[in-house]
């Protein structure tokens, strides 16, 4: 890893940031959308992790961020899916234009 | 070039472009796969930098857990082998506009930026780590599950006791709140 700059670890880590948000943008289901927001936190721990190797080597900040992170995206995606079952049983659909119940 | 600079870049076109079939392909089943390749992509990606406990963790909470997930999601909520409607052309037009807008803005930032050393170890010498900089002070280990695990568990100054404890209370209340959301409701009248 000593001949890769850091800002090429960050370019990647920003092109994935934004496929995840154009994914989020274009699909209209819950389920690929969650998909999408999955991506994107893959893209911040990337993040957290390159700093923590190239700018504070002596420090292990950067590990447990994205340790809370990975914690934190796995009980998002469990109570996302939970949800979507839930609507699905209601709606018989998880397509979010027809999730519109609570409109005003 | 070396292996290791070729091994990153191929790496990452690897995540990149499974990240963006992921996101375009119309069945939702190869969507998912196309993700988990992405997943483990990156886990390649954190082995490559040498932070091996992280990589672990990716590899068992997200391609065993996450994906396993919503793979069993879309088998209970999709008829799998159907294809996703088209998204609208505007839509997928100004989404990508959009997406490349923030791309041109976030590579720009990242170009005028100057980042700074760690202390007390060699400089970065333009922008890449000069070889031997890993020899730093908490080297003898550096990022071992060792002191990983010294750290994250210590309630000293710069441990993480008390987010540890926390986060597993947000597991709890997680595992909780999903068994009652999707627990089917008897109804009342019967």
């Amino acid at each position: 890893m000593n001949q890769i700059p850091l800002t090429h670890i960050l370019f990647v880590s920003t092109a994935l940031f934004f496929i995840g948000m154009y994914g989020l943008l274009t699909r209209r289901n819950l389920i690929t959308m969650l998909m999408s927001v999955e991506l994107i936190l893959n893209s911040v721990n990337i993040n957290f992790v390159a700093f923590n190797r190239y700018l504070y080597a002596d420090k292990l900040d950067g590990v447990f961020f994205t340790l809370f992170i990975i914690t934190i995206a796995a009980a998002e995606a469990a109570v996302a899916i939970a949800i979507m079952i839930h609507l699905y049983r209601n709606l018989n659909s998880i397509d979010v234009e027809q999730t519109d119940e609570m409109k005003f | 070039m070396s292996a290791s600079a070729l091994m990153f870049y191929i790496l990452s076109a690897f995540i990149l472009g499974a990240g963006l079939l992921a996101v375009t392909t119309r069945k939702i089943f190869r969507s998912a796969i196309w993700l988990l390749f992405s997943l483990t992509g990156i886990a390649g990606l954190y082995f490559w930098l040498q932070m091996e406990f992280v990589a672990a963790v990716q590899i068992v909470v997200y391609v065993g857990g996450i994906v396993v997930l919503i793979i069993f999601s879309i088998f209970l909520t999709q008829r799998s082998g159907m294809e996703l409607p088209v998204p609208a052309r505007g839509r997928i037009l100004f989404s990508a506009l959009a997406a490349l807008a923030g791309f041109a803005l976030a590579f720009t930032l990242i170009m005028g930026y100057h980042f700074q050393p760690w202390e007390g170890g060699a400089p970065l010498q333009g922008g890449m780590l000069a070889a031997g900089a890993a020899a730093g002070p908490v080297e003898a280990g550096g990022a071992s599950i060792g002191n990983i695990g010294t750290q994250l568990l210590s309630a000293d100054q710069g441990g993480y006791l008390l987010p540890f404890e926390v986060v597993s209370l947000l597991l709890l209340a997680a595992m909780i709140g999903c068994i009652v959301i999707a627990m089917k409701v008897k109804s009342a009248d019967k």
